[in-house]
């Protein structure tokens, strides 16, 4: 069996990923993915390129347990997320979060669960070069509601 | 007692990557911080309260309220930006 979370400097392949996903599991009628991108603008500023850092060994284990509470909370037959790390440039593919289910509703929902839960409370810091120099960004307030959505009360950008 | 540090991003690029400091037992994470805060110009700034920061304890995200444990790696880092 593939493992679940893979934590890589290089691309993955979205076709893949599905194909692990619905291989040898007739029970399998959805698969629902998402995929984060590096735009090329942020906050105002062109993007030329980033870099991501992550704090190794706690990446896997936090995204291990996300997953472990997508399948607590949603009938699904199985996850899969992978996440960039090190130097990116705009179009790059950034993370993949793909959910097999039975069916199509609980395959969208613990898709954006496990997305949400990603964005607030999995390690990784992105510093982008921009027209006007490098910047850490910012963590988005945006993002801690859409987490919230799903009883996820702590609060990544909180003081 | 002896705990490992560790910090990420914003902070890492202010204070390094890690380092080992003398705490006394049953120090919690907040009097960690203030401990630090109170080491030198550069931990006051980079860990100065106010600032958004989260910590983790043996890389779980913990409140600045748990009591550290010994041996423990402990962590310092800014909201988290992934995905």
């Amino acid at each position: 069996m593939t493992a679940r979370v893979q934590i890589q400097t290089q691309d993955f392949n979205l076709s893949t990923e599905v194909e692990a996903l619905r291989a040898n599991d007739p029970s399998v009628g959805a698969i629902a993915s998402f995929i984060g991108l590096v735009r090329d603008r942020n906050d105002g500023l062109g993007v030329s390129a980033m870099e991501l850092e992550h704090y190794p060994g706690m990446t896997e284990r936090a995204i291990e347990a996300m997953i472990d509470e997508a399948h607590r909370r949603f009938d699904i037959r199985g996850a899969r997320v992978i996440h960039r790390v090190g130097p990116l440039l705009p179009m790059d593919q950034i993370v993949l979060v793909a959910v097999s289910s039975s069916h199509r509703g609980t395959a969208f929902q613990a898709c954006e669960f496990i997305m949400d839960y990603l964005k607030t409370q999995a390690p990784f810091w992105k510093k982008e070069q921009t027209s006007e120099g490098a910047r850490w960004v910012d963590a988005r307030v945006s993002d801690d509601a859409a987490a919230a959505r799903w009883g996820l009360t702590q609060i990544n950008t909180a003081a | 007692m002896k705990v490992n540090i560790r910090y990420f991003a914003s902070i890492r690029e202010a204070l390094g990557a890690n380092e080992q400091i003398d705490t006394t037992e049953g120090t919690t994470l907040a009097a960690l911080r203030d401990q630090l805060i109170a080491s030198s110009v550069a931990h006051a700034g980079a860990l100065a309260r106010g600032r958004a920061l989260r910590c983790a304890i043996n890389q779980s995200m913990c409140a600045e309220t748990t009591v550290i444990p010994e041996g423990a790696e402990i962590a310092f880092f800014p909201p988290v930006t992934g995905g």
